[in-house]
């Protein structure tokens, strides 16, 4: 019954998604005030409806209802509570109504939010974006519903969730991802709404800011989740893989912090215009490239659990509809004015310009680079896969080059900036730089010598360096050298500051954990001892233990540095019972400035086992830095200045931007 | 004049992101057909690889790829971890009874559990080769069980297909060309 509820309740929504993508936009033509404010109220009651299928069909998991399809082949009784619910959205059915759930949410939020919003503007937004809900909720009805029921027999027990996916990082990680893919379309949906009213003043640009700022923390986050979650769970000791599916998440985080960066520029300058309306068509057209790419099995990865061409064909026709719907009206009605003001030099317009070629061709290369073994498929080349060094070529110099930049973020001025001055100001920090990146690497291993003495090491360090000694330059500039002053700087230039720093120190273990990483696979005996990276272990042996729904054999492994013990680790090989799977559960002692990383390989007969060890040092600051960015974001978010302008409608305070003024 | 052509041509590029758009459309569009689990290994022309590992149900007994070549024969990879191998397991037995000669391949498992597994369920194969910490697995470039490769009578790999052979898989890729090995054999 409670199933039946769930899937009447979607219907309901899909109605009025309906009545919400179509009656507002009618209104806003025909000047009808009722019918533009229809669309409001049916974004709350939309997301309701949603709400209450995603509870129910949360219930059948609760109550391991096996007549429902999707529960029998993701979950069972076993399955701890916790795993139950967030097996909801463990797969494909669930995965996208959770989507459904999260872009109403988001609708919700703008039609509530949107009180001194011009009515027009806000009418077409919900329209469009209850169009987008129209689709979505249509997939799930039509292709993929996951209330359908396995009648007339019912199994007694379901299959397995996953065992890759009964992990925390699965209760959060596609939640926290899908809300910043999904976020996307409300900038997305400003301008259509923009472009329907050829109205490209900076209005548009204004209101969706804290929209794209908000959904790009929340993209942040998910990445950097989801990378964690590779690292630990996967068993391998990777953290980031240029799997399509990750590429998939990867392509809207650069073209999103791209548009967050241009719009910048569009709303206080008024240039760039056409370009930033582009960005956020690009932004969610390639959140929707990523739910294609994961969702149809047209590539192969580790991720694409659901391979269904019918579904490939929708969501084809679907984001046919919605890009190529969308470009086209872009390019029937794009801004082809140029824009009066001009700006010149090193001004922070060029710079911002810089940032977006960076931005923008690094997202290219890896559209280019996921995409082109399909292309050589397509063509007849034969499969082809591009694999991890592609992807290092292109991005480690764009990303190099966008650091370089960086470093003068906080000293351009708008208009222009005087050549010299910049340069004046980078002189101490580039020395600074320089000297300790040459310097650290000599003290970051026991015996220097040529051989040890990492290349990587002092670019990652110069780089790093560079854009935390300019920002701290600015920051001690900016605020004359006195505490009290610091309070004065605004949200968005903590906000910018912060996420800069963020990005150093992500990059920091990126280059550090490449240039220092040790590893070797080892044939262990009880008893037996190895060394790497200045660290002993010891294999003590393995035992059995049982787990909740798995049976595992447990290693336990001792670590000594300079003979006393540091920690012991206990890495599992665990069987799963329902489904027989095997899973490698590393076990890792994390510090800030290294990480033991031990896994249990294959039993090799005579209490032998292969065993992996790894020491990492400086791996966590990827993730670190990973949410140092997020909360950049939330700051320059929560720039006071947005809320004034709540209060005062329509004054334009130029204080702060994305970045000070 | 001047200004007029320069709008005409702004306005031209903005149609560029849609051209764009609708080429890597059609590409797409053209990718959807081809199913991402028929891998063409680059074996499929080559012999099978040699090998030399214990048979599954006797530990003292060793195979090798002479045992394989002779006749025309499917090779199926298979496990006791492997959830969809049980799905394929009822096909084989079904293909075993109709004749066809099946070896296992026996990838990174347990002897008991796998020789308990056939017991259960019935034992298709011809003979299974125990592969423990997946040697051949390698030599093969084996993505995962189940897998199923075809060799003809010279033992030379003429198909390959990751994931389960079904009645739908078996009837489009396998059995004309299983078919005409026969007929080429005798």
């Amino acid at each position: 019954m409670t199933v039946e509820l769930g899937h009447i309740a979607l219907i309901i929504a899909l109605c009025l998604a309906c009545i919400q993508a179509v009656v507002p936009m009618v209104g806003s033509f025909s000047g009808y005030t009722h019918w533009m404010r229809v669309g409001h109220s049916m974004a709350v009651g939309q997301f309701v409806f949603v709400a209450l299928s995603f509870a129910c069909l949360t219930a059948a998991f609760i109550q391991d209802d096996f007549s429902v399809a999707y529960v029998a082949n993701n979950s069972n009784t076993l399955l701890p509570l916790q795993f139950k619910i967030s097996a909801v959205w463990g797969a494909h059915e669930g995965s996208l109504l959770l989507w459904a759930l999260i872009l109403s949410g988001w609708s919700t939020a703008v039609a509530l939010c949107s009180g001194k919003l011009p009515l027009i503007l806000s009418a077409r937004v919900l329209s469009v974006l209850g169009a987008i809900s129209v689709g979505f909720a249509l997939f799930l009805l039509l292709t993929s519903n996951p209330f359908d029921r396995i009648l007339p027999i019912p199994p007694l027990e379901g299959g397995d969730l996953n065992p890759l996916l009964q992990d925390f990082g699965l209760i959060v990680h596609p939640p926290m991802l899908y809300m910043g893919y999904v976020g996307f379309s409300v900038p997305f949906a400003f301008a259509i709404a923009a472009l329907i009213g050829g109205q490209f003043d900076s209005a548009w640009a204004r209101w969706s800011r804290p929209w794209i700022n908000i959904a790009w923390v929340f993209l942040t986050i998910g990445i950097s989740l989801g990378s964690w979650w590779a690292y630990y769970e996967l068993g391998w000791g990777g953290w980031w893989f240029w799997d399509p599916v990750e590429n998939a998440s990867f392509m809207p985080w650069l073209a999103g912090t791209a548009l967050m960066h241009s719009i910048a520029a569009t709303e206080k300058r008024g240039v760039f215009r056409s370009w930033t309306l582009l960005l956020a068509i690009l932004t969610f057209s390639l959140s929707l490239l990523g739910t294609f790419l994961v969702r149809s099995g047209i590539l192969t990865s580790v991720h694409a659990f659901a391979s269904d061409p019918e579904r490939g064909i929708f969501i084809l026709i679907f984001l046919g509809i919605v890009v190529g719907g969308s470009l086209l009206l872009f390019a029937l009605r794009g801004p082809t004015m140029r824009s009066v003001t001009t700006y010149s030099g090193w001004s922070r317009e060029t710079m911002l310009l810089i940032n977006n070629v960076f931005l923008v061709s690094s997202m290219a290369m890896i559209l280019i680079g996921t995409l082109y073994p399909l292309l050589a498929d397509v063509l007849d080349m034969g499969k082809i896969s591009v694999g991890p060094p592609y992807f290092n070529i292109f991005f480690v110099p764009l990303m190099s080059g966008l650091m370089i930049c960086l470093g003068f973020a906080g000293f351009t001025r708008w208009k222009n900036t005087e050549g010299r001055a910049l340069l004046h100001k980078g002189v101490i920090p580039s020395i600074v730089s320089l000297v300790m990146a040459f310097v650290l690497p000599m003290f970051m291993v026991d015996k220097l010598s040529w051989s040890n003495y990492s290349l990587t090491a002092v670019v990652t360090l110069l780089l790093v360096l560079w854009v935390v000694t300019m920002s701290l330059e600015d920051l001690w500039l900016k605020s004359r050298g006195k505490l009290s002053s610091l309070r004065g700087l605004s949200g968005s230039y903590w906000g910018m500051l912060v996420a800069h720093i963020g990005l150093a120190v992500c990059a920091l273990g990126v280059g550090l954990s490449t240039a220092y990483d040790a590893q070797t696979d080892l044939r262990m005996l009880p008893g037996d001892k190895t060394e790497l990276g200045g660290y002993q272990f010891q294999f003590v042996g393995v035992e059995r233990v049982q787990g909740p729904n798995f049976i595992a054999y447990r290693g336990n492994v001792e670590v000594k540095s300079g003979g006393e013990l540091i920690v012991r680790l206990s890495p599992e090989k665990r069987n799963y019972t329902s489904g027989g799977q095997v899973m490698t559960e590393a076990d890792i002692d994390g510090q800030l400035h290294r990480d033991l990383y031990v896994s249990l390989g294959e039993p090799l007969g005579n209490q032998a086992w292969a065993i992996r060890f790894q020491v990492k040092p400086f791996v966590r600051c990827i993730w670190l830095g990973g949410l140092l960015i997020g909360l950049g974001g939330l700051l320059a978010a929560l720039d006071k200045r947005y809320r004034r302008r709540r209060l005062r409608k329509g004054a334009d305070e130029s204080s702060g931007g994305l970045v000070f003024e | 004049m001047k200004v007029v052509g320069g709008l005409f041509l702004n306005r031209l590029a903005l149609f560029l992101p849609l051209v764009l758009f609708a080429a890597l459309t059609i590409v797409l569009l053209l990718g959807l057909d081809k199913d991402p689990s028929e891998l063409p290994s680059v074996l499929v022309g080559e012999p099978f690889p040699s090998f030399s590992l214990p048979a599954l149900h006797d530990a003292d007994k060793t195979l090798d790829e002479r045992d394989v070549i002779g006749e025309v024969v499917l090779v199926n990879i298979w496990a006791t971890w492997c959830f969809a191998c049980r799905i394929e397991h009822a096909m084989l037995n079904q293909l075993a009874e109709q004749g066809v000669k099946v070896i296992g391949l026996n990838y990174k498992d347990n002897r008991e559990a796998a020789i308990t597994w056939l017991n259960e369920r019935g034992d298709p194969y011809a003979f299974s080769v125990f592969d423990e910490r997946g040697r051949l697995g390698i030599d093969l470039g084996v993505y995962g069980a189940p897998e199923t490769y075809l060799l003809d009578a010279t033992g030379t790999i003429r198909h390959r297909r990751v994931g389960v052979v079904d009645d739908r898989v078996w009837n489009n890729e396998f059995r004309d060309l299983y078919a005409q090995l026969i007929a080429v054999q005798r």
